[in-house]
């Protein structure tokens, strides 16, 4: 059983004090932006990234993943204690469980999204555990042409999955690849839009597009409306669920771990799309659809479950393949970048260590969790009671800090600033931003991958229809977008992003 | 005639960072597709992005204008000014004083700000922030800079 081997090797590597240490910061963090809502795991990844350099890879990447599911347990609270979302992916778990807690009910609603959620957590690390190995298998057979297909399946993918303007969407990919280009190429050393300054020789630092783009540009979007959070928080009692709420809960919580599962593989999924896909779900499927926004306790089982197991599946593509299904994971590429981690299918092959060890600390993490979120619900609580205006001056002075001590580089300080304008006016014209990091991650191997195979296929364009598997992929891609410019599907697809 | 002006806006935008590369890449060697120069890729994109732009834009005209929300230009000046003056003082005055700084020029951003949290904030935070990142974490910049000692 060599799936047993690899996972002892990881859970050796992830119960290494250290690791135990930061992954344990890792989700307690994450549980505290995720109560807090106006700030999520996105930028707080992009300030810590800095911080990371000095640690080994794995504890690294143990520590941010451990934010990312951390953030979709601390979300949930806020949903239900007090309506909003502490984060995107748990705006629809307010919907029936903040009905839950002003029926006094607010205690089993945690427990389920709790237990619900490491739940999911459990299944979806085993599903990493026995999927990833097979794709970097295949990844590992990928030419430069396979790879180019590949990239542009994920970039499409990331469109349609993503919501908002399809069209813009595509522009700000555009936007991105053409950012990641900046500097200077590695072919040739010519100086590309660098407009003479030095600092751009090495590419424009990806921690301060994600800190501005995200960063910023969400301080200046929470600062439009300043109106008064209502706190009312009652005494949470009873924590545990009856035995009633056991039996309708847990087939929610399956259908709703299947559904993520399968959501956060694909490019743009993640954690968002799969609990707005599994509340939909169940309220169609259920008997007893007129409960539903009344505080039906599937309402909130299954979204939970959901948004924990795509949180974590979504690594899969990012592990195997080093292909980004959502800006998190960009971020994580840019971190293994930083530590100087080629990543894609060799990290596998060549640091099993970092690769196991980061999926077998989702396990542990997404225990301690449970341990964390149940009988410290109080403390989260009163954390709500801090207003953002104490918040963000601290927010921005970590920003300011961490962006600097990548490079040492005051240059990079004058680049957040210029992204976060951008960042701005781009969320004001409802152009999502997400596309955008994926695109500037993505634009380096995008084009290294277009020109290796042209060299080899001395410039024959139609080499990405004439081999098979490349043509597969880029044959799904053009469907994909056919399919979301479909009038039937556009609809389908507005009405599950509208309960938002 | 109606006009959203949101997607026309993004359509234009898209098209002025479109024309910006295009331009970016007169100096560059294009190239042929067997031997593809610095200038090829970019230039392939640019011109897809301006197809882009023209598109949104065509498609904002007859479309019903969206509601936009107010812009608060004072915490747009504060929050982007900030790391800007980050960037210009943390050599010269050092890690406590350019933290000091950020936090009050940012606190101000809020129209809810005043006097006595912003100072009581820049107090703490910057006492935080120091010992973390320079006492704890190392970071090489002094905590006082040149410009304060004499």
């Amino acid at each position: 059983m060599e799936i047993l081997q690899n996972l002892g090797l990881g859970l050796a590597t992830a119960a290494e004090p250290v690791n135990l240490l930061f992954c344990f910061i890792g989700v307690l963090l994450g549980t505290l932006i995720g109560v807090l809502p106006g700030i999520g795991p996105t930028a707080t990844i992009a300030m810590l990234l800095p911080i990371t350099f000095g640690f080994e890879p794995a504890t690294s990447l143990i520590m941010l993943s451990g934010i990312y599911y951390g953030a979709q347990y601390g979300g949930s609270t806020t949903a239900i204690l007090i309506n909003l979302p502490g984060e995107s992916s748990s705006a629809v778990t307010a919907i029936d469980g903040y009905q839950m807690a002003k029926q006094g009910r607010a205690g089993p609603a945690l427990a389920t999204a709790a237990l619900g959620s490491f739940f999911a957590g459990t299944v979806a690390t085993v599903l990493i555990a026995l999927f990833a190995p097979p794709l970097t298998e295949v990844a590992l057979k990928f030419g430069p042409a396979e790879y180019f297909s590949l990239l542009m399946l994920g970039l499409v993918a990331s469109v349609a999955l993503a919501h908002g303007s399809v069209i813009k969407a595509l522009g700000m990919i555009v936007i991105g690849l053409l950012l990641g280009l900046i500097g200077s190429d590695v072919n040739t050393g010519a100086q590309r839009f660098t407009m003479g300054f030095l600092e751009l020789a090495d590419g424009v630092n990806f921690v301060a597009v994600a800190v501005g783009v995200f960063g910023i540009a969400e301080i200046l979007r929470n600062l439009e409306d300043e109106s008064d959070r209502e706190v009312m928080v009652k005494k949470v009692t009873g924590l545990f669920p009856s035995k009633e709420d056991f039996k309708a809960a847990w087939a929610p919580v399956v259908r709703g771990t299947a559904l993520g599962s399968i959501l956060g593989i694909l490019p743009g999924g993640g954690a968002v799309l799969s609990s707005f896909a599994a509340y939909t779900v169940e309220k169609r499927i259920s008997k007893t659809p007129e409960r539903f926004g009344k505080g039906a306790i599937e309402g909130v089982a299954a979204p939970e479950a959901a948004n924990n197991a795509g949180a974590q599946t979504s690594f899969i593509p990012m592990l195997t393949l080093g292909i980004p299904a959502n800006p998190v994971m960009a971020l994580m590429i840019g971190a293994m970048i930083i530590q100087g981690i080629q990543p894609g299918p060799n990290v596998a092959v060549e640091k099993p260590e970092l690769f196991w060890g980061v999926i077998a600390s989702m396990w542990i993490g997404n225990l301690m969790l449970v341990l964390l979120n149940l009988p410290l619900i109080g403390l989260w609580v009163r954390l709500l009671t801090v207003p953002y205006t104490v918040l963000f001056p601290a927010i921005l002075a970590f920003c300011c800090i961490g962006v600097y001590s990548v490079n040492s580089n005051a240059f990079d300080l004058y680049a957040v600033a210029a992204f976060g304008l951008l960042g701005y006016v781009l969320v004001k014209l409802e152009c999502e931003p997400a596309p955008l990091l994926l695109g500037f991650v993505l634009g380096p191997m995008l084009e290294e991958n277009l020109r290796r195979a042209m060299t080899i296929f001395r410039g024959d364009p139609t080499v990405f229809f004439t081999r098979p598997l490349s043509a597969g992929l880029l044959i799904v891609a053009v469907l994909v977008l056919v399919v979301v410019f479909l009038p039937s599907v556009r609809k389908k697809r507005d009405e599950v992003f509208q309960e938002e | 005639m109606q006009i959203n002006t949101r997607d026309a806006a993004a359509g234009v935008i898209f098209i002025v960072i479109a024309g910006l590369f295009a331009l970016g890449t007169q100096e560059l060697t294009i190239g042929t597709a067997l031997r593809m120069g610095p200038g090829y890729f970019p230039l392939v994109l640019a011109g897809v992005l301006g197809l882009i732009g023209f598109i949104t834009l065509f498609k904002a005209v007859g479309k019903a204008p969206s509601p936009m929300t107010g812009v608060p230009w004072r915490g747009l000046i504060l929050i982007l000014g900030a790391p800007v003056v980050f960037g210009l003082t943390l050599r010269g005055l050092g890690l406590g004083p350019a933290t000091a700084l950020v936090v009050a020029i940012s606190a101000f951003a809020s129209r809810r700000a005043t006097l006595v949290m912003a100072a009581s904030l820049t107090v703490g935070l910057t006492i935080f922030c120091v010992l973390v990142f320079s006492f704890g974490l190392g970071l090489p910049v002094p905590r006082i800079g040149p410009w304060l000692t004499f």
